[in-house]
């Protein structure tokens, strides 16, 4: 027991140091990103200085950026982990390890969700009302008590698995298989959870007809599927090309194989949902009318949503053809223009145009203030700090750089 | 539970002591910088420093009943759990806190719902001419931020040929009434089955037994999720801090009702709680020129709500939705 704390205090010593230590791309990443964070935190005082009115938020459209990224971000630390059911299914060593990195880009992206909805609320000083026993959340009835459930949970369970593998990986042990292998399906089945339910906050308000609709959550599975395997997919061809850590082209391969599978049918659903809007349109559909080309003078969202699907359509193409997604020029472009295509679409295409027009007819815009683009950008460089941090000591101990013995003996 | 409590005033005692005035071990009074620069601006002009002491001891009592009563009213419990005692206690500091911090006679109730009383609201679209007194009277009746003019009540001038509030418009700016038009209001509809309820994570907005639909303004964490949720447009949220003048303040309140709100939390209409539960007419009923407005028990048959209900054809709004309102419309 004393032996174990021995260890790990040097293990966190050890992490730390390593945190510390690193080339200047990364000195100059890091340092960038601390700068934006602090210029975040600033502006956020401001925000609770006026509230939030100081956003472009009003009773109309009342969720704007924050939610949006929210949204988006649910789907990026659920997708992390899907990775692993193509492992299973095609019982494939190689994806295993890419879960390490997954369960990293999650806790980044499940710290930013966090961090999305503080902003987001009046009340932040509040929130202790949401404990159990000294506050009261409203279990089960409200999907946002199922969704802090869901989110912290899966926070928990992506600290726990890859510290309990790293950490017997550091000290030269092999991890028990039967403690971590159903921790891993666990959270395989949180990561699907955790999206349906964020779907379901939308999906179940049947006053806005364009998220009141049955296709909302397997949508949201789809593009996430996309998305953030996408983003891992040059977080790995990033670090292959500008750091020492080892990673095979193979994992690459299959990688892409699954972003080009899901952004197939996510292209699908998508012309799904179209046809139904406009087939026949009904009271129902004058969001989707909105979105997609404006209502009068009041067209505020059109050029994204129609950036979103051009995107969205040149990335799936170019990965469909074998040629242009084994070569990486056209495998990394697709996968950016992929990952902004999906950012849009959760965001300026689905949460924003659910409020307009409004249950009563009024058709009022949003457009986001710098002050809330400047905390969004704030907690994004919040999220790529903790991510970087993360994903670069599973690389550094998953390769025995850092490891217990070596440090003992020199 | 308690004694975190009681650890944690004395650390806010502690905190208190360093503004504006500290008290050293032997409770001899000693002043920190900014404290004895604020006691000297409150005494210049008295000028005596013995009188000056004395002053500067009473503000120190009076800011520190308010920092502990504001501490206490923050770790308070929400309205719909708490025991009529608690409830008492709440409603007292609040009235303090209105005094000590604004020097506002307010006295608020917290009077339950009556039994036998369930609340309707009916609205004739025949008789509004869109003059908007109502929205005046709510607007001061509920202590509405008078900086963004918030309205909970929106009246829709809508084009002869349909009945869509929907294909209506609610920011016209001309003289009324007009040939081609009738007019339509909306506020809370007092759902039998409010959307906007279920979904708030905190339970900080309920309907009450009488069919009032409420919200706890300081269990309200703000996240504006029932804001989504409700179909008829009558929530409201305080975006900045909502700004009423002492003088123009309704000081009659109710703790569900037209008490002074926050920044960040959400409002809505509460059929004037604080009128209705005392027999009245709210404000809107009452400032209505045209008689187009009528409230009452919908228990009581012999009530003119029921009269209208069984005898004129009534209709409500999205009905489709299973909200069940309790707010109808008809034309004579």
């Amino acid at each position: 027991m004393d032996n174990n704390f021995k260890i790990f205090t040097s293990f966190i010593k050890d992490l730390l140091n390593y945190s510390l230590k690193g080339d200047k791309i990364y000195h100059l990443w890091m340092g960038l990103l601390t700068f934006l964070m602090i210029g975040g935190a600033y502006l956020y005082t401001k925000q609770l200085q006026s509230g939030l009115a100081i956003t472009g938020m009003n009773d109309h459209v009342s969720w704007g950026l924050y939610i949006s990224n929210f949204t988006f971000l649910v789907g990026l630390a659920a997708a992390a982990v899907m990775l692993v059911i193509p492992a299973y299914i095609f019982s494939d060593v190689d994806l295993y390890k890419v879960v390490l990195i997954g369960e990293g880009v999650a806790v980044g992206a499940l710290l930013m969700c966090l961090a999305f909805v503080t902003v987001d609320i009046g009340g932040p000083q509040r929130f202790w009302h949401l404990i159990p026993g000294i506050g009261r959340l409203n279990f089960p009835q409200s999907l946002l008590a199922w969704d802090i459930i869901v989110l912290n949970g899966y926070l928990l369970l992506n600290l726990l698995i890859p510290f309990y593998i790293l950490f017997n990986k550091y000290r030269g042990e092999a991890p028990n298989k039967k403690i971590y292998v159903p921790l891993v399906f666990l959270s395989i089945f949180w990561a699907v959870a955790l999206h349906m339910v964020t779907a379901f906050l939308y999906a179940g308000l049947s006053a806005r007809p364009f998220w009141n609709n049955a296709l909302l959550g397997p949508r949201f599975l789809a593009s996430a599927f996309a998305g953030g395997p996408a983003f891992i997919l040059v977080m790995l061809g990033f670090t292959k090309r500008f750091s020492n850590f080892k990673v095979d082209e193979s994992i690459l391969d299959k990688i892409a194989v699954i972003v080009t599978i899901a952004a197939q049918i996510n292209l699908v659903m998508l012309g799904s949902e179209v046809f139904k809007e406009f087939y026949n349109a009904t009271h129902h559909s004058i969001s989707a009318v909105y979105l997609f080309f404006g209502i009068g003078e009041k067209s505020a969202l059109v050029p994204w949503i129609w950036t979103a699907i051009s995107l969205n359509i040149i990335a799936t193409l170019t990965l469909t053809i074998h040629k242009l997604r084994n070569n990486d020029f056209f495998r990394y472009s697709a996968c950016v223009l992929l990952f902004a295509a999906i950012w849009i679409e959760k965001g300026m295409g689905l949460v924003v145009p659910g409020f307009i027009p409004s249950p009563l007819g009024s058709v009022v815009e949003y457009h986001p203030t710098l002050v809330e683009i400047g905390i969004t950008i704030g907690i994004w460089a919040f999220g790529l700090f903790v991510i970087t941090l993360l994903v670069r000591l599973g690389f550094a101990i998953e390769q025995n750089i850092i490891k217990y013995k070596e440090k003992a003996s020199s | 539970m308690k004694g975190l409590r009681e650890r944690l005033k004395s650390f806010l005692g502690l905190e208190e002591s360093e503004n504006p005035s500290k008290f050293d071990f032997l409770g001899r009074k000693k002043q920190s910088r900014r404290g004895f620069l604020k006691d000297a601006t409150t005494t210049a002009g008295i000028g005596a420093s013995i009188m000056g002491v004395g002053a500067s001891t009473l503000i120190g009592e009076e800011e520190k009943e308010k920092l502990s009563l504001s501490w206490e009213n923050y770790f308070k419990s929400n309205y719909k759990y708490m025991s009529k005692r608690d409830r008492k206690k709440a409603v007292k500091r609040l009235e303090r806190l209105a005094k000590l911090k604004r020097d506002e006679n307010v006295s608020i109730s917290d009077k339950d719902a009556i039994p036998g009383v369930l609340f309707g609201y009916a609205f004739n679209i025949s008789k509004c001419e869109g003059y908007m007194d109502c929205i005046k009277a709510c607007l001061e009746e509920n202590n509405l931020d008078r900086k963004s003019n918030m309205q909970y009540i929106k009246v829709f001038e809508v084009e002869n040929g349909t009945l869509s509030v929907e294909n209506g418009d609610n920011h016209f700016f001309h003289e009324t009434p007009t040939d081609e038009h009738f007019y339509m209001g909306t506020q809370c509809m007092h759902c039998e089955n409010p959307p906007c309820v279920p979904v708030c994570p905190t339970e900080a907005t309920w309907k009450e037994n009488d069919g009032i639909v409420v919200v706890d303004y300081d269990w309200c964490i703000g996240c504006r999720y029932c804001e989504a949720a409700c179909p008829y447009e009558a929530r409201r949220f305080n975006w900045a801090e909502p700004e009423v003048s002492s003088d123009q303040l309704t000081t009659n309140q109710h703790y569900l009702g037209n008490r002074r709100k926050a920044k960040g939390v959400m409002e809505k209409c509460t059929f004037c709680i604080q009128r209705s539960r005392e027999g009245e007419n709210p404000a809107c009923v009452e400032a209505c020129p045209t008689g187009a407005r009528v409230f009452g028990n919908l228990l009581d048959p012999n009530s003119e709500i029921r009269k209208i209900i069984e005898t004129k054809k009534v209709f409500r709004l999205k009905e489709e939705l299973g909200t069940e309102p309790k707010f109808w419309y008809y034309m004579d």
